[in-house]
């Protein structure tokens, strides 16, 4: 009988860590709690730094989990563990017996409504870069009304002590310019801002997109966090920043502002997480055993995590870390 | 405007304080402006609502307009507190009570100062020993005088007389709130609704049937500004702020606005006269400007107390256009007679905002 | 002699003759501020940076620049209305240090 591995996450992650314990002869079983695998990145459009369709990536790791075992709509709601391995019970009542378990369970976005001085679920015009994106894909979105003037705003909810989130999110300044560059294709006469504190542009590729939003798509990033979001007499948002190169206080109107929002750890989790003792790090993710040897590994023997549920990651180091637990497994079960 | 979006926030930030026995304290400057104002809120609690407010003849000042004008040190400032805590305590009561914003912003950083550093608490219990032989306690519940209207407002509407609707046209009429800064911005949980849309004012224009105006520059500040109002020279940056607010909110077409802070009223209402003499602007309707009240004046005038005993005539924008919107009744004879029937003197007439 | 110029003062900031003891002193009692980003939000929203040179993060930059008389000069701008502390991302105490660093 082939040794069965509980992948808790059926998104980018999961699936690849699947698809490559599959492949080395093992037993994964994906357990996944919304409708479909694919986890946020099925519900982007296209990718940072090259505008690659999401769609082309999905497909390929679902080709690449043909044959595995996925449980959807399905979650874990108990856990234990004895000598002999873990002992999970699904919600549909199935019990598992499983040698080792991948916390693959991802990100949420953060939610706007928190950083109140925005206005998000107050002002009708302001959206996430979430719903800019699914605006991108389906083409519907009623608060989007052929723009004239676009903002928008880095670091929503992350370095920012006040919603106690001081990590950077590390992918929502190579998204900004991404959607700055494709609201433009999409309302060529638009003029585009976006408010920045720092661009860290650190990937390949990531500096001539950079290069590109000024270049081709004529983008104007403004160094300078903003404070204030009001709604005007014809329901326009009026902002304050600062631009601080200039050194000088700064207000405009938009008509349209995307809060790039940041990853927190999916909370989801939690109640499994604690019953596996795996201990959230001072970011609020999980706790890696080591930040070097060990990124994949947690305190806790066979239980292993990979992907954004250990901190804010982009599609690239989530593969390369979902490809990274499938060695680890591999070596824990071979041990 | 997504009103939903706001209720949540309303929700999350209310403070939980009793609905009664208090210990009132007054605001240095708030007699001198609005002398009506802390009177109201003693008549309408104790005597409409048959609340107990206690007032001790021997509190004084917070200090706050002496540390915010950097003439005294914070310590100095939390002493002269110390020793309100202690009258507080002496005459047995524990839920406190301030009628200013700044001294509200002053009570709340104090207790929270003395949270996180209980050794500086030790050292103002010393301080106030060695000058004034007293102990104090700290209150167990802090309030400011509009969180109690707030919390009233439903009671305050059962006994309405003139609610704020336009009584020809039966519309709502459009109110502009503003907090005082030092209400939430520093402490954005100890204030109704929060700090960025704060929900103390809204409440009570909602209870009594107006309609709340939101503007762009709603957060922003009066002007105030200890330092800049103080300081005649900077007088112009106090007055550049209120003149932003102005601009920001003339397009809705206030009918009235109110305030909760001393300071906020008394600018938003001398700076039209002055905006008008310089620029030969007015923000009411025909020449008039538009009158900025207390939150005590507008809960009088709603229960229907008389217009010139909520000192309505010591207000620089005249009040009269209002009063008729409202359908209160008002002798224009009285208007400038103080309590006893002593002739108050009339102001100059301003060559640009109307008066009467 | 007039030979119609003379020697361009140096626009160095000086880092070797800056005093830092004012800063060093806030630190003490006030160690969020060496975090500051220079995110510009304490300045944005500030209510006398509107109509005056007043920036907090500028006068944490003079502190460290040598430019004392310039900070506490500007600090008078200040109103104290407590925005900038709502505001900051980092948490900085800035209605507090306005106050502390004339005293």
């Amino acid at each position: 009988m082939k040794e069965k591995i509980l992948i808790i996450g059926g998104g980018a992650a999961g699936m690849e860590a699947a698809s490559q314990l599959y492949k080395m002869g093992l037993h994964p079983v994906i357990i996944e709690k919304s409708e479909a695998l694919g986890g946020h990145i099925a519900q982007w459009d296209r990718l940072f730094p090259a505008f690659h369709p999401a769609k082309d990536v999905v497909e390929k790791m679902l080709d690449d989990v043909k044959g595995v075992d996925v449980r959807l709509e399905t979650e874990v709601v108990d856990i234990q563990r004895d000598n002999n391995g873990f002992h999970a019970v699904l919600s549909n009542n199935e019990k598992l017996d499983v040698q080792a378990v991948v916390l693959a369970t991802g990100f949420d976005v953060f939610k706007a409504e928190r950083k109140q001085e925005y206005g998000y679920g107050i002002y009708n015009n302001v959206i996430t870069n979430a719903e800019l994106e699914q605006f991108f894909r389906t083409g519907k979105d009623e608060r989007i009304n052929h723009p004239k003037r676009i903002g928008f705003v880095h670091c929503v909810g992350a370095r920012d002590v006040k919603v106690c989130n001081t990590y950077c999110s590390k992918v929502c300044c190579a998204t900004a310019l991404k959607q700055a560059c494709e609201v433009k294709e999409v309302f060529p006469d638009a003029e585009v801002y976006t408010f920045y504190m720092d661009l860290r542009m650190f990937g390949p590729g990531y500096e001539d997109l950079y290069l590109k939003t000024q270049k081709d798509f004529d983008v104007k990033c403004v160094r300078g966090r903003v404070c204030e979001v009001s709604e005007n007499m014809d329901g326009k948002l009026v902002i304050k920043a600062e631009d601080t190169l200039f050194g000088k206080p700064l207000k405009m109107t938009l008509d349209l502002l995307v809060l790039m929002c940041s990853m927190e750890k999916n909370k989801s989790i939690n109640a499994i997480q604690q019953k596996l003792g795996v201990a959230d790090n001072s970011d609020g993710f999980m706790q890696s055993k080591d930040t070097y040897l060990g990124m994949n590994e947690t305190a806790q023997e066979g239980v292993f995590v990979a992907g954004a549920c250990t901190a804010p990651k982009s599609l690239p180091d989530t593969i390369a870390e979902a490809r990274a637990v499938a060695v680890e497994v591999f070596n824990y079960i071979n041990r | 405007m997504i009103i939903e979006g706001k209720q949540k926030i309303w929700a999350d930030y209310q403070k939980d304080i009793p609905d009664d026995h208090y210990f009132y304290v007054r605001s240095c400057i708030r007699q001198a402006f609005w002398p009506g104002s802390e009177v109201t809120f003693l008549d309408i609690t104790r005597n409409k609502l048959r609340k107990d407010m206690y007032e001790n003849p021997y509190h004084t000042t917070c200090g706050g307009i002496a540390y915010h004008s950097d003439t005294i040190p914070q310590e100095t400032a939390m002493t002269i507190i110390a020793r309100q805590f202690a009258l507080m305590h002496e005459s047995g009561y524990e839920n406190y009570v301030c009628s200013c914003i700044t001294s509200f912003g002053c009570y709340t950083e104090t207790l929270e100062t003395w949270h996180e550093y209980p050794e500086l608490e030790a050292k103002i219990r010393q301080y106030l020993w060695d000058s004034c032989k007293k102990e104090f306690a700290k209150p167990k519940y802090l309030a400011h005088a509009s969180d109690l209207i707030y919390k009233f407002r439903f009671d305050i509407a059962k006994q309405m007389k003139f609610p704020l609707v336009n009584a020809k046209t039966g519309k709502p009429l459009k109110v502009v709130e503003h907090i005082g800064c030092h209400y939430s911005k520093m402490f954005p949980s100890k204030g109704f609704g929060g700090a960025e849309y704060p929900h103390v004012l809204v409440g009570m224009i909602e209870a009594w049937g107006g309609e709340v105006v939101d503007y762009p520059e709603r957060r922003h500040c009066c002007g105030f500004g200890f330092r800049q109002y103080f300081v005649q020279a900077n007088r112009g940056y106090s007055e550049s702020n209120t003149y932003k607010k102005f601009e920001s909110m003339e397009p809705y077409e206030p009918d009235l606005i109110i305030t909760n802070c001393p300071g906020c009223p008394y600018f938003l209402d001398r700076w039209q006269y002055v905006i008008a003499e310089q620029t030969g602007k007015t923000y009411g309707k025909s020449g008039y400007g538009i009158p900025a009240l207390t939150y005590e004046e507008v809960a009088g005038l709603v229960m229907g107390y008389d217009p010139w005993d909520l000192g309505l005539q010591m207000h620089q924008v005249a009040i009269e256009p209002l009063l008729e919107k409202m359908g209160v009744p008002y002798d224009p004879k009285k208007k400038y007679q103080g309590v006893n029937g002593k002739d108050l003197g009339r102001p100059q007439c301003p060559s640009c905002i109307k008066v009467s | 002699m007039d030979f119609g110029f003379s020697l361009s003062p140096s626009s160095h900031v000086k880092m070797d003759d800056v005093d830092l003891s004012t800063f060093n002193r806030l630190k003490e009692t006030n160690p969020d501020i060496n975090t500051c980003i220079a995110c510009g939000s304490c300045n944005a929203t500030c209510t006398a940076g509107q109509f005056t040179e007043m920036s907090f993060r500028r006068i944490l930059l003079m502190l460290q620049r040598g430019k004392e008389d310039e900070a506490k000069k500007m600090i008078q701008r200040c109103m104290l209305c407590g925005k900038c502390t709502l505001v900051c991302p980092r948490g900085i105490n800035i209605r507090r240090l306005l106050l502390d660093i004339t005293r």
